[in-house]
């Protein structure tokens, strides 16, 4: 407060006549330790690469004996080096990269997930919609969901005598549930506010659907949606392990058959890569459908 | 009783698990068009829900509610609600916001480019024409209300109304609402029909303050003419005997006659 300063005492602030001004030397700056980005970026990303080394380390000293069941990082390197350097080798039949296997496990997880979306958000809002379609329905869904995806293997196998419909069926209905349950939720927990606002406005209920419920649920959907597109991809992980056929899920069965644990790391890793980027895609793809709404 | 909005004999229960509970009783009042009621009462004491009655979204058990010589069935846009806690859609920007009433009630009658020079006027008259780009998310409470009250004024409606448009403001905010909407109100000539808990918002924004008794089966206590000139200031109010005297009316009745039971 320098209005407050009375003026005589601001008067004699100022140096006395005769008395001699000593220059302290001034105060240096503290350079700062490292500039702020990089510090953030450091502090994401080392800790998970520390992590990872040491559990890399500790498992090539659990597994570098010669006689060791299971082989460890830098054996893997040598024996499935080819695998790892070129995933998009190609030798006809199912001796190709894993490349090939991921994407054509990929086209049959986008054909069966799409049918699951698309079907798992109109059976959501019916039964977030309709009082008497969730009584008569939430209780199927509650049971169904439970059944694990390859449950529904042998009766899809029955229904469609064919590998391929047969996987694409237990996509679709091991990852429709979440799908119609979340969208149900949404529907459901519209705040009554934003209908009022649209009864003021008496928008027709076509209007009413499209301009106000839908994207107040879809935050909701899009949760419902990464569930779903997780569950598909452990489903078609563990159908193709029985179906056979190119695709990542055969690829680690044929690989147990010849008894070669490296490649199955190897296909591993890549299984987990791709489920962690089709999380992020679907999350990504909700930041951007439900315009920042949704947290990702 | 007729008035440019009639509220007649009004009476509203609920039914919840078999108990019926009279929340409003034969309630009668007639507004003048361009006139500015207030209506106050201690919380629960119905008021909101007599101002539900008078959007449509509530039906009332009897009696009924006239506006402009036509009998209301059911919400419209020529009685716009300011909500209490702003009810804009998160997903769209303030904005589209207004563009989505504006569209609604014009979307014959006026062209594309008239409906965006509507929807900035709205805007710019509650001083919001900065914040059009931005989601209600990112702007504050106090700014959240002014697009609350461009999107209703927007409508173009008979009777814009208030339920307790300012309670969850913090005080300064308020005044300067408060004030806005005193603004607006001389600018535009709307019948305003506000509910609110604050004697002196009543008494500095009304024409008449409508004091309801506490409920169950509450009804209308005292009607309370406020002759004070128009444009009021802070500044003169301070000064003013009479706004005192308004105010002691008020606090009377609500504190002395028809005191709060213990919560």
């Amino acid at each position: 407060m320098l209005a407050a300063v009375k003026p005589d005492l601001a008067v004699e602030a100022g140096p006395k006549p005769g008395a001699a001004v000593v220059q302290l030397p001034r105060a240096r700056r503290r350079p700062r330790r490292h500039p702020a980005f990089a510090g953030k970026v450091a502090a994401s990303v080392l800790p998970p690469v520390i992590v990872l080394l040491l559990v890399l380390a500790v498992w090539q000293a659990l597994c570098s004996d010669p006689a060791s069941l299971f082989p460890g990082p830098l054996s893997i390197w040598e024996q499935s080096r080819e695998l790892i350097v070129d995933p998009f080798f190609n030798r006809g039949g199912v001796d190709k990269g894993l490349f090939w296997h991921v994407s054509s496990s990929l086209s049959r997880v986008a054909l069966g997930f799409g049918l699951a979306a698309l079907a798992g958000v109109l059976l959501g809002v019916l039964v977030g919609a309709s009082v008497w379609a969730h009584r008569a329905l939430d209780p199927v869904f509650q049971v169904l969901r439970t059944v694990p995806p390859l449950a529904w293997l042998p009766i899809s196998l029955a229904l469609f005598r064919e590998a391929h419909p047969s996987a694409l069926f237990v996509i679709f209905i091991t990852s429709m549930w979440p799908i119609v349950i979340n969208t149900a939720v949404g529907i459901r927990n519209l705040p009554q506010d934003y209908l009022n606002v649209g009864r003021v406005l008496r928008l027709s209920h076509a209007e009413m659907f499209f301009k106000i419920m839908l994207p107040a649920a879809t935050p909701y959907i899009f949760t419902g949606l990464r569930i779903g597109i997780g569950m598909s991809w452990l489903a078609i992980v563990a159908s193709e392990m029985l179906l056979g056929g190119v695709g990542i899920g055969f690829f680690i069965w044929d690989q147990y058959n010849a008894s070669r644990i490296s490649d199955i790391v190897v296909a591993l890793i890549w299984v987990g890569l791709v489920g962690y980027a089709l999380d992020r895609f679907v999350a990504l793809l909700g930041r951007f459908a439900s315009r920042g709404t949704a947290a990702s | 009783m007729s008035g440019y909005l009639s509220i007649e004999d009004v009476s509203v229960s609920f039914q919840r698990a078999g108990v019926v509970s009279d929340v409003l009783k034969s309630i009668s009042l007639a507004i003048g068009q361009g006139e500015y009621v207030s209506i106050i009462g201690h919380s629960g004491c119905g008021k909101s829900t007599l101002l539900n009655v008078a959007a449509g979204l509530v039906a009332p058990v009897s009696g009924g509610v006239i506006l402009d010589r036509k009998e209301v069935a059911g919400p419209g846009p020529e009685r716009a609600v300011v909500f209490q806690n702003h009810s804009l859609l998160p997903w769209l920007s303030c904005y589209d916001n207004v563009k989505l009433a504006v569209d609604k009630v014009f979307g014959g009658t006026k062209s594309k480019t008239e409906r965006h020079d509507w929807v900035m006027h709205n805007l710019q008259l509650v001083q919001m024409a900065h914040a059009a780009a931005k989601r209600p998310g990112e702007v504050s409470g106090g700014m959240k209300q002014r697009i609350g009250i461009a999107r209703a004024l927007a409508m173009e409606p008979k009777v814009l109304l208030l339920d307790e448009p300012f309670g969850a403001l913090d005080a300064l905010t308020r005044a300067s609402l408060q004030d806005a909407v005193a603004e607006i109100h001389a600018r535009v000539g709307c019948t305003v029909l506000m509910i609110t808990h604050d004697v002196d918002e009543a008494v500095y924004l009304s024409d008449r303050i409508v004091m309801m008794t506490n409920g169950p089966s509450a009804s209308i206590g005292e009607i309370l003419d406020v002759q004070l000139p128009r444009p009021r200031s802070r500044a003169m109010i301070a000064d003013e005997p009479r706004f005192n005297h308004y105010r002691l009316r008020v606090l009377d009745f609500l504190h002395t006659r028809h005191a709060a039971r213990a919560a």
